[in-house]
């Protein structure tokens, strides 16, 4: 094999990767709006807030310390333990379902049958918020996530491939990164576990019927009030998982908020609906825009340009399928 | 008692649809510009011009321009960073090739480059609706702060791509450049975001707004009825992307003086002038000032009193500004959905019945 | 425009106008907060810290307190030019905006008001010919000079640099962007081969780029990153097994925080032009003086680190201008103009440096009003990953003025001439 295919495959297997790490951003969105209808501009400050938790647990920092310290002169820092990883992990999917049950009593509840726009709004001041509340919570400063991902390139595929090139040719083998593929596992069995859950259990029906017609659903006697709660407890552990392997890439700090802007080319490809549709739409975005950079960015047009492409690529998707690869047909009706 | 239709009597067509009815209204706008155009002047100093009335004046633009997309022909825009770039270069190409001309021919000059673009960026509207509509415009923010990031022509060859605006003025004032007086700056901006408001308002009122709100509503429906959509959502793009074009143009030259695309017109540059319009009132030209006011200033009053009134750390204050204006937008939202402009809207009403108010 | 706002009007400036009077007024124009707030954050503790301990020891500097008044710009620009407008007419006698956009910004509106702007390795590097900026100072190095100490160095250490290839990695911006130009020439005179990647803020997703460095295999890699981008392209690097020797920063990229635990990143460098390390008399008054009795601005985890002892030296010189300002024009309490005159004959040579219990903690050098960049020196530092800390390598040396020199002329006058500056005679 000739090392510019290899090399385009191996593009074509980072991208597939990549788009993983979008879909996982992009999930949490889906369950939201597919639920309450809901853009919800916060999951991507609810990933930071979820790794920070996770990590603030896990070193024993002690929360709200600098307010503490700044009002009664106290030098407090750390409770001076160190908490395993899940038990850690446990904890942070606890404070995800409390502050789910937070913003629906608070914040939801008030605001039932309200347009899109507004809910969307109000997700806009949660954010805000919650980038406040988190900051002074666990602090700015940036901090290392751990919970025992393996990362670096897999030198045994490396050593396999390394062969495949053609005589003559220099060649390196083909580079994967662990976390990328641990992501992807992950990525697809909380896939398969949402699916499962949604469609043979009980709360998982109720939480379709709500999607489908919130009224018909009530009228049933199915309280919206619960699924919101579960369906952004679910959201919440979403966001900790996308925040866990964003934060185990970069650091937990303040840009991993910014992935949601990663997210949402793939949500307009996929549709707001499915949660297929968030992966596939991931894996087409990531592919896209990382061939695209290697092809033609890189080598005519200076790079960087992997983020509007993105964005390109879901536009010309969207000028054919208007409501997205899997999003259900808009009907309008006069 | 004072709020009142009653006695006053509409005897020309003209005074029937006047932009405000009631003498009230009049009064109290009249003594707004009267208080910005005669008595503001008078408390103008730097900090007061920089860091609070110019960056009001021109968020308040941009919000207008959004406003006229997105409340009033009901088209999502996230564009409103790249577009406000288009705004900004193009003044600064116009300002070093013909260092002549003066501010107002420049900044209009800017404004239409960005109607240009804009249109071209909204032709997928013709296709693509709601939110999906933002993929378009958001490409549009990307692309465009991409290009100007890239192509050296636009900064004109500079080491760092940062762009500098001249010294200009208008009729012998100056009006731009760090030798401007905080008077000169202010008044511009306010005669420009005024008359734009003007325009606005007028715009908003006649057939052209009323197709574009006969859009927003249905947009099948008003096919139906002999809406031209092309037409309409064409026209609302190019509107609106040249006040954002002037916006950008002000933020660069009068405001900011110097620029670097991505740090200052960045995709939150987008978001921000997103939530303005939302927080003060969708399809409120009122709104879309009481929004920027909400958004600009709120955070520079908290700083003041968090850090120089309490004397808290500045990181702290910082945040605490975060949780608060987060709070606020969820308080504003739960006692009145429609933002800041239907809040008015109703104590209009309430005023209307007082003292009785049955 | 109704009540509310002109109520908020009224309380803003209300709440400004506390102006502090007789005193030395430093503004901090700090990021604590925002994607950047890890390197912001030592920074401005290092820098208050110092004015803490001149207050507490000598009582302020020639008996004059003085005053470090932070005020908040999470790096972005409109926060910043607020911050100035806020913080100028309470006699602030030097700008140190920390950030390229907001240099920029107050270039030409600090030069209009007369106060000095001090952008110690950063800033526009132009800005080191006095006759075009007279209130822009940007000592003792810039980012071209750093570029250029880079590339000395591994042409001292490596050979030359014939064919070979050098890959630099910037973070698409304009302070990224800075050292392309001085690069290209560099490539020219010593023919080397020169390719640029760009990474789009935030920079967490630079597959893409690594995938090329690893198909192409650079000789040697330079970075120009900033925040999370460091860490991203570090680990990266580190993934696609990137030999770290040949992995080169410029001083924003070369913090602890940019480096990996363990020895992945064990052989990385990066330029600097302030020292490393806390082996210095200054750091026993400060303790004595500052963190004893708990003055210290911030929590003492970044008391020692690298941008910390970026902002001990960035205050260090400020104090060593007023000092020089104060013996120039024989007042204590000093204005901006004559604070300029004083960094215009700052000296810092060995003495100084000694006298601030700081000895070899930079580059020396003499201000003059032509030249407001200094020697342009710059060291270059180690990570160590055994004893986990960064160690420096060679001294403090100038860069190749043959290639600078031309291009600060150039771009200098080609700023005066989009500005109508006309040259001022020295």
């Amino acid at each position: 094999m000739s090392a510019d295919f290899l090399y385009t495959l191996e593009v074509i297997l980072n991208g597939l990767m990549a788009g993983v790490m979008y879909s996982l951003v992009a999930l949490g969105f889906v369950l939201i709006f597919k639920a309450s209808g809901i853009f919800n501009y916060a999951q991507g400050v609810m990933a930071l807030f979820a790794a920070m938790t996770l990590v603030g647990l896990q070193s024993g920092q002690i929360p709200f310390a600098h307010l503490i310290n700044a009002i009664f002169g106290t030098d407090l820092h750390h409770f001076g333990w160190q908490m395993p990883a899940l038990l850690a992990i446990i904890l942070t999917v606890g404070v995800m379902v409390l502050f789910a049950i937070i913003v629906e009593k608070y914040i939801l509840h008030h605001l039932v049958n309200q347009e899109p726009i507004i809910l969307f709004m109000a997700t806009i001041g949660l954010a805000y918020f919650m980038e406040g509340f988190g900051d002074i919570m666990w602090g700015s400063e940036i901090k290392t996530m751990d919970v025992g991902i393996p990362s670096g390139g897999s030198f045994w595929l490396e050593e396999v491939t390394m062969t495949w090139a053609a005589e003559g040719e220099r060649y390196w083998g083909m580079y994967i990164d662990k976390l990328d593929v641990v992501a992807t596992l992950v990525a697809l069995v909380l896939v398969i576990s949402l699916t499962l859950f949604s469609q043979y259990t009980k709360t998982g029906r109720a939480l379709r019927a709500v999607a489908d017609d919130h009224q018909a659903a009530l009228s049933v006697g199915i309280s919206l009030r619960t699924i919101w709660v579960i369906v952004w407890s679910i959201a919440g552990f979403v966001a900790l998982v996308a925040g866990i392997m964003w934060g185990s890439k970069s650091g937990v700090q303040f840009s991993l908020s910014l992935i949601a802007l990663k997210a949402l080319p793939v949500l307009m490809l996929g549709g707001f609906t499915s949660i297929p549709g968030a992966i596939i739409g991931g894996l087409i975005i990531g592919v896209g825009e990382k061939l695209f950079e290697f092809a033609i960015g890189s080598v005519y047009l200076g790079g960087a340009t992997e983020n509007w492409f993105a964005y390109v690529l879901a536009l010309v998707f969207l000028v054919f399928r208007p409501q997205g690869l899997f999003g259900e047909k808009i009907i309008e009706r006069v | 008692m004072f709020y009142r239709e009653s006695g006053d009597f509409k005897k020309t067509y003209q005074e029937d649809g006047q932009t405000f009815p009631i003498r009230f209204d009049r009064w109290r706008y009249w003594v707004i510009l009267a208080i910005a155009f005669l008595v503001f002047p008078f408390f103008m100093n730097d900090y007061f011009a920089n860091a609070v009335m110019i960056p009001f004046l021109v968020w308040a633009i941009a919000a207008l321009g959004l406003n006229i997309l997105t409340g009033y022909c009901g088209q999502l825009s996230l564009g409103t960073g790249g577009f406000m770039a288009v705004g900004a270069y193009a003044t600064y190409k116009i300002m070093t090739a013909f260092p002549g001309m003066d501010m107002f021919s420049v900044i209009i000059l800017s404004g239409f480059v960005t109607a240009g673009v804009g249109v071209l960026f909204g032709l997928p509207s013709l296709r693509i609706k709601g939110f999906y509509l933002a993929v378009a415009t958001l490409a549009a923010q990307f692309f465009l702060i991409w290009l100007f990031n890239k192509v050296p022509w636009f900064y004109n060859n500079s080491a760092s791509g940062q762009i500098n605006a001249p010294e200009r003025d208008i009729f012998g004032i100056v009006i731009t450049g760090p030798h401007a007086t905080p008077l000169a700056t202010y008044l511009f901006c306010l005669i420009v975001a005024v008359a734009l408001a003007w325009v606005a308002r007028n715009l908003t009122r006649g057939r052209l707004g009323r197709s574009w709100m006969a859009i927003r509503d249905m947009d099948i429906a008003a096919e139906i009825i002999g809406v031209n959509p092309l037409k309409a959502k064409l026209s609302a793009f190019a509107v609106s992307s040249f006040f954002v074009g002037v916006a950008g143009s002000l933020l660069f030259s009068v405001y900011l003086g110097a620029a670097e695309v991505t740090d200052t017109f960045g995709i939150n540059v987008s978001f921000m002038v997103l939530f303005m319009i939302i927080i003060g009132g969708l399809g409120s030209i009122f709104g879309s000032f009481v929004g920027a006011a909400f958004m600009v200033l709120m955070p520079v009053l908290l700083k003041n009193i968090l850090v120089g009134g309490l004397g808290w750390p500045t990181d702290l204050a910082a945040h605490l500004e975060y949780i608060i204006v987060g709070g606020l937008i969820i308080i504003f939202l739960i006692v009145e959905p429609h933002g800041l402009a239907q809040m008015a809207r109703v104590l209009k009403e309430k005023l209307r019945l007082w003292p009785f108010p049955h | 425009m109704k009540f509310k706002q002109i109520a908020t009007v009224a309380l803003t400036t209300l709440a400004v106008s506390a102006p502090v009077a007789a005193d030395l007024m430093f503004p901090s124009l700090s990021y604590r907060t925002g994607p950047y707030a890890s390197g912001g954050i030592p920074f401005a503790d290092g820098y208050a810290d110092f004015f803490t301990m001149l207050n507490e020891r000598d009582g302020g500097i020639g008996g004059e307190k003085a005053v470090v008044e932070e005020c908040e710009t999470g790096f972005s620009t409109p926060k910043g030019v607020e911050c100035y407008e806020a913080t100028k007419n309470n006699g602030a006698l030097v700008y140190q905006p920390l950030s390229t956009g907001i240099t920029y910004q107050l270039i030409p509106k600090a030069s209009a008001d007369g106060i000095p702007v001090l952008s110690s390795g950063y800033g526009r590097t132009a800005s080191a010919d006095g006759t075009i900026f007279p209130w822009v100072f940007n000592f003792p190095t810039n980012y071209w000079a750093g570029a250029s100490r880079i590339i000395n160095h591994i042409i001292d250490n490596d050979g030359a640099l014939e064919g070979k290839s050098v890959a630099l990695l910037y973070h698409n911006s304009g302070y990224g962007k800075e050292p392309i130009r001085t690069l290209e020439a560099l490539a020219e005179k010593h023919g080397f081969n020169f390719t640029k990647l760009a990474v789009d803020h935030p920079g967490q997703e630079q597959k893409s780029q690594w995938l090329q460095i690893r198909r192409e295999r650079p000789d040697y890699l330079l970075m120009w990153g900033w925040g999370v981008m460091n860490q991203v392209a570090m680990q990266e690097a580190a993934n696609i097994r990137y030999p770290m020797e040949n992995f080169y920063g410029i001083w924003w990229s070369g913090t602890e925080l940019d480096v990996l635990p363990g020895m992945a990143s064990h052989g990385y460098k990066a330029a600097n032009f302030s020292v490393v390390g806390s082996d210095f008399p200054i750091y026993d008054e400060l303790q004595k003086h500052v963190i004893d009795k708990g003055l210290a601005a911030g929590d003492g985890s970044s008391v020692g680190s690298v941008i910390y002892n970026r902002g001990l030296y960035a205050g260090m010189v400020v104090a060593e201008a007023v000092r020089t300002a104060q013996a120039m024009h024989g007042v204590s309490n000093i204005t901006p103009a004559m604070m300029r005159d004083g960094l215009e004959a700052l000296n810092m040579n060995a003495d100084a440096y000694a006298r601030n219990g700081m000895s070899g903690f930079g580059p020396d050098f003499q201000i003059t009003c032509e030249d407001h960049g200094g020697t342009q020196m710059a060291i270059i530092q180690e990570w160590d990953g055994k004893s986990q800390e960064w160690k420096m390598i060679g001294d403090f040396e100038a860069p190749d003025m043959d290639v600078i020199g031309p291009l600060i002329q150039a771009d200098s006058e080609a700023y005066a001439k989009e500005n109508d500056i006309t040259r001022r005679d020295c």
